[in-house]
């Protein structure tokens, strides 16, 4: 599932820190280390809402499939 | 008041201390305020602390569980773990908010489902359904309360901090040098005891709202003062390579050479596998009206984490403004780096409001993590195992008082831990509490593991995380417990004890289910089903949570039209 794909991206790739544990290129004064990993804040974000997209797409497959019905309609603004 | 930076400020700072205190009484009159608006039939139930009307959407969740990050970890540990000893010891902390969220995104709606399906109200409840046992059960709960004491202990600490260097406290004997870490535990001690969780969760949106306030202020403000981060990153670097006298090698890690790198991933790794395990996290999250809510919130959350990164970077900033965190006793204490660079650097009454909101910042917390590990208690062993057929007057009791032991506990933590690196108060109950990781979340997916087996596996984690923790010995004080990174066992390098006891926990529940399979050791009674774990909120089958402990009917009055939330 692709979902599970961006969330394993998220997971893994801040925690490598051989690939960024150096001090260039600076950015406004942050050396790599440092505003590479704020970076990632911003990424993981946007990596964890299209998995909430796709996750409430294909649970609500799954969920029909258990005779549960569909929660989409019923969540009213949750979405 | 602007001091000189060079010898400590012993005196009382008078304009601080009164905005502190109007600030301190202020929030505690809103609490009980509202909490007369809407008022509960009795207080002599424990519904009152139960999950607060269960009904919590996006905007509230986001708050509440942000409230689990900023505590006093956020603003006093880790900036002062940046300041003492730099990047290993603090900035992981960034990528352990990255990888949170991921993390809880993936089984915490499962969690939700199968605690709605069944009224589980905590993780001992959950595995105690799971696998018909009340030993792996009494494990899982023990656990949580335990480890909640190191990480209360934590916010002592923090109040404790920003009293010193306000100039209460003094020399002299015990009880005069540790009167800022009294008078602490005192007010927390007085408020949860009177107020149960209705006050703390009030007061916890005014809290949040200081919080952002002087955050805001201190990042934007403070880097330029000091002359921009160029010239911080650079004094940060400067003190980090420079030999510490003591020990002999470099002070701290600037950016991580390669023998870091393992306790760098590790420490982010354990600690965010770590926190939802907590009691008071788990409630936080099973208090929201659907299951999806959680991960809606997983993909705003990160906001946090921008956030405690520039926190994480004041400690740097103290660095280079040449901070002097001296105790009152004349000692360094690194925990002082913060409190004393906002009474540097911000005129008294800003200084006075950073000081509210860092205190009541690490107060309500506290207040929430006492109230949940005492409810852990109430539930999970003096119901299961001491007075089944207690009346909910008594289950109240009960848990008033067993929030006072967790809070001696915490105390204790304080008194007879190495605390200059408060930081490991919080990696401290991580080791404990991710033993109970394997029981919860693989519970979640699948029945493989045999009970017996998980309950081996975290006996031995238990004992190995505690063993290896004790022997660490500080560098410079030569304390026990002194960090949370030890030596991997057979295949070297460095890594964050809990993830160690962790994996050795994992195998050996492994092993032994396979064997107490082959020996068809009884299994105990499964009472979830598969559709279970999807259930959502509007199911047939799928309810209100009961309260924690206490009458079902005794004070249910609105438990659908939001009641106060619960931390």
């Amino acid at each position: 599932m692709i979902a599970g794909v961006l969330l394993a991206v998220c997971i893994v790739v801040p925690l490598l820190v051989p690939t960024y544990a150096r001090a260039e290129p600076r950015l406004f004064g942050f050396p790599f280390f440092y505003w590479y990993q704020l970076a990632w804040v911003f990424i993981c974000a946007a990596l964890v809402t299209t998995a909430h997209r796709l996750v409430r797409q294909n649970e609500a497959r799954e969920r029909e499939e258990l005779g549960l019905g569909s929660r989409d309609e019923a969540n009213g603004g949750e979405r | 008041m602007i001091t000189a930076a060079v010898a400590p400020d012993t005196s009382v700072n008078g304009v601080a201390l009164t905005i502190v205190i109007v600030l301190f009484l202020g929030v505690t009159v809103i609490g009980f305020m509202a909490s007369r608006w809407r008022r509960a039939a009795t207080m002599d139930s424990l519904d009152e602390w139960g999950l607060g009307g269960r009904g919590f959407g996006n905007w509230v969740t986001w708050f509440l569980i942000g409230g689990d990050i900023y505590t006093a970890y956020t603003f006093i540990a880790v900036p002062a773990a940046m300041f003492a000893t730099g990047a290993v010891t603090g900035f992981f902390a960034v990528p352990y908010t990255i990888v949170l969220y991921p993390i809880i995104f993936i089984f915490m709606s499962r969690l939700w489902s199968v605690s709605h399906r069944h009224g589980y109200v905590t993780p001992a409840d959950f595995v105690g359904g799971r696998y018909g046992s009340k030993s792996l059960s009494l494990a899982v709960a023990g656990t949580g309360i335990l480890a909640t004491m190191p990480y209360i202990a934590l916010q002592l600490v923090g109040i404790q901090a920003v009293l010193e260097v306000m100039g209460i406290g003094g020399t002299g004997n015990i009880i005069q040098k540790d009167l800022p870490l009294f008078l602490a535990f005192a007010v927390l001690a007085a408020y949860t005891y009177s107020s149960g969780l209705r006050a703390p969760a009030l007061i916890a949106f005014v809290k949040d709202i200081l919080i952002y306030l002087v955050i805001f202020v201190a990042v934007v403000y403070l880097p330029a003062k000091v002359g921009g981060w160029d010239s911080i990153f650079s004094a940060a670097e400067a003190k980090m390579t420079a030999t510490n006298e003591v020990t002999g090698v470099a002070q701290g890690s600037f950016i991580p050479g390669p023998g870091q790198y393992m306790p760098y991933w590790t420490l982010a790794l354990g600690s965010a596998m770590a926190l939802f395990m907590y009691p008071h996290s788990i409630t936080a999250v099973l208090s929201t009206k659907n299951r999806n809510v959680i991960r809606r919130n997983a993909s705003l959350l990160p906001a946090y984490s921008l956030l405690l990164g520039l926190l994480a970077l004041l400690g740097f900033v103290a660095i280079a403004a040449g901070t002097m965190p001296i105790a009152l006793d004349g000692t360094v204490n690194p925990q002082l780096a913060i409190p004393q660079l906002f009474e540097d650097f911000f005129p008294a009454w800003f200084a006075g409001i950073a000081f509210a909101a860092i205190a009541i910042g690490a107060l309500v917390p506290a207040a929430i993590m006492s109230i949940a590990a005492a409810n852990l208690f109430t539930r999970n062993i003096y119901r299961d195992f001491i007075r089944p057929e207690a009346t909910p007057k008594q289950e109240a009791k009960v848990s008033k008082l067993a929030s006072l032991v967790v809070k001696v506990g915490a105390l204790v933590f304080v008194l007879f831990l190495d605390r200059t690196l408060a930081l490991n108060f919080q990696l401290l109950g991580g080791i404990w509490i991710l033993q109970t990781f394997p029981a919860i979340v693989f519970g979640l997916y699948t029945r493989w593991f045999h009970r017996w087996a998980l309950l081996a596996g975290w006996a031995v984690g238990m004992t190995y995380g505690t063993w290896t923790a004790y022997n660490v010995l500080n560098p410079v004080t030569g304390k026990h417990f002194g960090g949370a990174v030890a030596e991997l066992p057979i295949f070297g390098g460095r890594v964050y004890i809990a993830l160690t006891a962790f994996v050795i926990n994992l195998v050996i529940a492994a092993v032994l289910t396979v064997v107490l399979r082959a020996m068809k050791a009884p299994e105990g009674v499964d009472r979830t089903e598969p559709s279970d774990f999807l259930a959502d909120a509007g199911d047939p089958r799928v309810s209100d949570l009961p309260p924690l402990t206490g009458d079902e009917a005794a004070g249910s009055t609105d438990r659908r039209t939001g009641r106060p939330r619960e931390r």
